[in-house]
C-alpha cells in the first residue's frame, strides 16, 4: 500500500511558514500529522535532520516546493512539544520519532497480552519484537528502544516489570 | 675686522678708538681672489650705491663700487663662509626697522607668514569665507526671480478675485476656461506661508484645498492613493509656492478633525495613503480573494496589473488580506505569491 499524500502536500503555501498566527497554526498541525503518517507507513523510528530535507516528506519535487532548515525545525519542535519526538543528541542532528507514543504501545503489548492469557508469564524483548508469535502485530519488528520504553510505561501503571535475564532483558506481566 | 650680524666693523690695531662699520645691507655681492706671489688673498666686495643717510666715514664718495679686504693669515676662508652665512640669512631684514617684507596681492597685505596649526586654521577660514562669497552671488539671481514670481501670483491672484466679483457678467464657460488656465500655471489663490503663516491655521486651510483638490484623482484611482502620488500631483498643480512633505502630511492629518471625507491611513509596513473615506476596506479584500481565487494565485505585480494600481498598494492590500486570514503566501525562489487560505 502505497503512502497517500493529503492534499496540502500538493499546496505550495504549505512550504512556506505562513506569517499569520491562525493560519500558522493549522499547518502546523497538518506538517505534524503528515511526518507521524509518513514514519508509521515506512516504520521510522529515527529522524536525520539533513537527511529529513532531501525526504520526500519535507521535499515535494513536484512541485519543487522543499520546507525551509528553520520551518523543518519549527515543525520538529512542534513534535517534540506534543510528546512525538525526542532529541538524541544536544546539536539536534537526530532525533526519535515515536510516532505511537510509548503509552499506547505498552496499551497494544498488554491488550496482546491478556487477549492470549498470558498473564504472568516472562517473555524476553527479543520475543516480544522479534518472536514467530507475534508476528502480524503491530509492534512487531518494534525497535528495542522503543519497546523498552513501552514496557516502562507499563511499569509505571503496575501492569508489568522489566526484568533482567542472563545477558538481556526481559519482562514480566501481571 | 669683525662681522656681526648687521655690519662689518674694522677696527684700527693700533688705535682701539679708530672703528669703521658698514651695514651688512649694502653688500651686493662678494668674491675671492686667491693669493699670489706678493699677493695676499683678498675678499672683493662690491657695494650699492650709497644711501643718502649714511653716516660720516673715512670717504664721503668713493669712484669705486668695492672695497677689498685683505688676509694676512688664511683667515679669508673662514671669513667668507661668515659671509656667506649672513648673506643668505639677511638677518637684518627681520626686524621690522628695517626693509619691509614683499608683499604679495592685495589681498593678503599686512599677513605674516603663517606657520604651524594658526596658519592652516587662518588658511582654512579665508578659505570658507571665499566660498560664502562666492555662494551668495551665483543665488543673487535667483532671488530676482522669486521677486518676479511672486509679481506673477499677484497678478493671477488679482484676476481670480475679479472673476468672483463679476460672477453674473461673466459666462460660466468662461469663467471655467481661465480657472482651467489658472489651475495649470498654478492654483488660483495658492495658499501660501504668507497668506496664511505658518502652524496650524496653515495646515487647516491647506488640508481644505487638498480635499477639493484630490477628489477627482482620488476616484479615477479607485479611492486610494500613496502619497507620494499626491505629493507629486499637488506640487505638480502648484506651479510656484511648492509644498514640502511635512506641509502636506500636518495637512493630511488633519482631514478626519476638519471632517473632510478623506482620510490619510498608515499601513503596517509603513506606506501612507489618502483614501476616500467612502472606500471600505472589507470591500477592497473581499474583491482581492475574489481576484486571487479566479487565477488560483497571483503575485502583487499581477494583482496590480489586473487592477491598475501601483505595485505598492497592491502589494499592502494583498497583505492586509493575508492578515485577515483570507490569503497565504508561498515564498520561494520564484518570488512571492498569494493564494487562498485554504488551510
Amino acid at each position: 500500500m502505497s503512502f497517500e499524500w493529503p492534499w496540502q502536500y500538493n499546496f505550495p503555501p504549505f512550504f512556506t511558514l505562513q506569517p499569520n498566527v491562525d493560519t500558522r497554526q493549522k499547518q502546523l498541525a497538518a506538517w505534524c500529522s503528515l511526518a507521524l503518517s509518513y514514519c508509521r507507513h515506512h516504520k521510522l523510528y529515527t529522524l536525520d535532520v539533513m537527511e529529513a530535507q532531501e525526504s520526500p516528506v519535507f521535499n515535494n519535487k513536484k512541485i519543487e516546493r522543499k520546507l525551509s532548515m528553520e520551518a523543518i525545525q519549527v515543525v520538529f519542535e512542534e513534535l517534540r512539544k506534543k510528546g512525538n519526538l525526542e532529541w538524541l543528541d544536544k546539536n539536534k542532528s537526530r532525533c526519535l520519532v515515536m510516532w505511537r507514543r510509548p503509552e499506547e504501545w505498552g496499551k497494544l503489548i498488554y491488550q496482546w497480552v491478556s487477549k492470549n492469557g498470558m498473564v504472568n508469564s516472562v517473555f524476553t524483548l527479543y520475543e516480544l519484537s522479534n518472536g514467530d508469535d507475534t508476528e502480524g502485530e503491530e509492534f512487531h519488528g518494534l525497535e528495542e528502544w522503543m519497546l523498552l520504553r513501552s514496557l516502562q510505561a507499563l511499569q509505571t501503571e503496575g501492569k508489568a516489570e522489566v526484568i533482567t535475564i542472563d545477558d538481556g532483558k526481559g519482562v514480566k506481566f501481571f | 675686522m669683525i662681522k656681526c650680524t648687521h655690519r662689518l666693523i674694522w677696527r684700527d690695531v693700533k688705535n682701539h678708538e679708530c672703528c669703521i662699520a658698514m651695514p651688512l645691507s649694502q653688500i651686493l655681492f662678494f668674491e675671492e681672489q686667491a693669493a699670489g706671489i706678493g699677493k695676499s688673498a683678498k675678499i672683493v666686495i662690491h657695494l650699492h650705491p650709497t644711501l643718502t643717510n649714511k653716516e660720516p666715514g673715512p670717504y664721503q664718495h668713493s669712484k669705486y663700487s668695492f672695497i677689498k679686504l685683505s688676509f694676512k693669515e688664511h683667515g679669508q676662508i673662514e671669513f667668507y663662509r661668515r659671509l656667506t652665512e649672513e648673506m643668505t640669512q639677511k638677518r637684518w631684514e627681520n626686524t621690522p626697522v628695517s626693509q619691509p617684507i614683499p608683499t604679495g596681492t592685495g589681498s593678503q597685505a599686512g599677513r605674516t607668514r603663517a606657520v604651524g596649526i594658526v596658519g592652516i586654521e587662518r588658511k582654512i577660514e579665508e578659505k570658507r569665507k571665499e566660498t560664502d562669497k562666492n555662494i551668495s552671488e551665483a543665488f543673487e539671481d535667483l532671488s530676482k526671480l522669486m521677486v518676479k514670481a511672486k509679481e506673477m501670483v499677484e497678478l493671477s491672484r488679482s484676476i481670480a478675485n475679479k472673476i468672483k466679483d463679476k460672477q453674473g457678467d461673466i459666462t460660466e464657460d468662461e469663467t471655467i476656461r481661465f480657472k482651467s488656465y489658472l489651475l495649470s500655471m498654478g492654483i488660483a489663490n495658492p495658499v501660501t506661508r504668507e497668506t496664511h503663516g505658518s502652524g496650524t491655521h496653515y495646515h487647516l486651510q491647506l488640508a481644505k484645498q487638498l480635499g477639493d483638490m484630490l477628489q477627482a484623482p482620488l476616484e479615477e484611482r479607485g479611492g486610494m492613493m500613496a502619497l507620494t502620488e499626491v505629493y507629486c500631483l499637488v506640487n505638480r498643480a502648484r506651479g510656484m509656492e511648492l509644498l514640502s512633505p511635512e506641509d502636506l502630511v500636518n495637512a493630511c492629518k488633519m482631514f478626519e478633525s476638519l471632517k473632510l471625507p478623506l482620510r490619510l491611513r498608515v499601513f503596517d509596513s509603513g506606506v501612507m495613503v489618502v483614501q476616500l473615506q467612502s472606500h471600505s476596506e472589507e470591500e477592497m479584500i473581499a474583491s482581492a480573494l475574489d481576484s486571487v481565487s479566479d487565477k488560483g494565485s497571483l503575485t502583487a505585480e499581477e494583482f496590480a496589473k489586473l487592477l491598475g494600481l501601483s505595485v505598492l498598494l497592491s502589494k499592502e492590500r494583498l497583505l492586509l488580506a493575508e492578515k485577515m486570514g483570507h490569503l497565504c503566501r508561498d515564498d520561494s525562489v520564484e518570488g512571492l505569491r498569494f493564494y487562498p487560505n485554504l488551510f
